[in-house]
């Protein structure tokens, strides 16, 4: 294999493996989340506005690590600097 | 296919180019301009009131009341900065309605700028607050070794803050150009519907963390406070107790 195609399987590869984990921690945070503010809206009805608040805020908060995880796939497949750097190189 | 709106280059001279991020912008700061010199004639002090006043003023007592709800003692202090924060996300996210249009929050650029400012303006608060030599020592605040923990998390914050919405908002576009090739049909629509309330709950959160950083540089004295706050219920449960 040359070095274009071993770029090319490993930043697929790693982009999947990137995605995946990236999702399983967020998810299983955000099912907590939003299991204990279930249990606090039947519990304080009253309190509502502010447990719905914080809970929105705290999602996109857990959620910006699955975010991260987006983007660095993202840049592996469509923007790979390392790709691009041997693209160029290959060019000349 | 392109992960950001500073793909699309319009116009290029040299170095120089004008892309869609910049382009964009500039029309929001259009929007911005012509409706605040307009909604600045209608406004008056007496009780017959035009509607756009009123909605003005809902937008600003909530900003001022969130503001208020994160700690900040004086809203109206912050008004400037962090309400056009709110306000400039948001309208840049909602405007992904109209067709042809490229949220600039889309591009790490502008995010990235954006959260320079936040960056720039939690010492400048800070030190306006408690004074240079107060500001610095809080960044030793439970001992000196945590002085470059401390220098760290401000930066990587900063970042944080910027790939959050970046990332968000890019990953709105993208969907919805995934969607137009396997289901071009309904579901770009709901997509859109989706990225329309990740946009509004991402300017947000943008604006709230922003003030919880302001707030938590300029408070003094602020670790005195927990501990009684953390004395108090203990106080208060143990007679219900017996």
């Amino acid at each position: 294999m040359d070095s274009l195609t071993i770029i090319a399987v490993t930043s697929i590869i790693t982009a999947g493996i990137t995605i995946g984990f990236g999702a399983i921690g967020p998810a299983f945070a955000e099912g907590r989340a939003v299991a204990n503010a279930l249990t606090a809206l039947a519990q304080q009805p009253d309190a509502s506005s502010t447990i719905t608040r914080t809970l929105f805020v705290g999602l996109a908060m857990i959620e910006s690590t699955a975010i991260y995880c987006f983007v660095v796939t993202m840049i592996l497949l469509f923007s790979n600097p390392f790709w691009n750097y041997f693209i160029t190189q290959s060019g000349n | 296919m392109q992960l950001s709106p500073d793909e699309i280059v319009y116009w290029q001279l040299g170095a120089i180019k004008l892309n869609a991020t910049i382009l964009f912008t500039w029309c929001l700061i259009v929007i911005f301009f012509i409706s605040a010199k307009i909604l600045e004639r209608s406004l008056r002090q007496t009780d017959k009131r035009t509607r756009w006043q009123n909605a003005l003023e809902i937008i600003v007592l909530g900003i001022e009341k969130q503001i208020s709800s994160v700690g900040l003692s004086n809203p109206r202090q912050y008004m400037g900065f962090l309400g056009t924060l709110f306000l400039f996300v948001a309208l840049a996210n909602l405007l992904t309605v109209i067709p042809g249009y490229e949220p600039p929050t889309g591009s790490l650029s502008t995010t990235l700028s954006l959260a320079l400012c936040v960056f720039v303006a939690v010492p400048y608060y800070g030190i306006k607050q408690r004074g240079l030599k107060d500001y610095l020592a809080s960044y030793t605040q439970p001992t000196i070794i945590m002085l470059p923990f401390n220098v760290i998390g401000e930066i990587s914050r900063t970042f944080a803050l910027a790939v959050r919405l970046f990332g968000n908002i890019m990953s709105g576009t993208m969907i919805i150009a995934i969607m137009l090739l396997i289901a071009p049909f309904i579901f770009p629509i709901v997509m859109t519907a989706l990225g329309l309330l990740t946009g509004m709950v991402q300017a947000y959160i943008f604006f709230i963390l922003a003030s919880v950083y302001i707030a938590a540089a300029t408070s003094v004295n602020n670790t005195q406070t927990l501990t009684q706050t953390h004395k108090s219920p203990q106080l208060i449960k143990q007679p219900q107790e017996k």
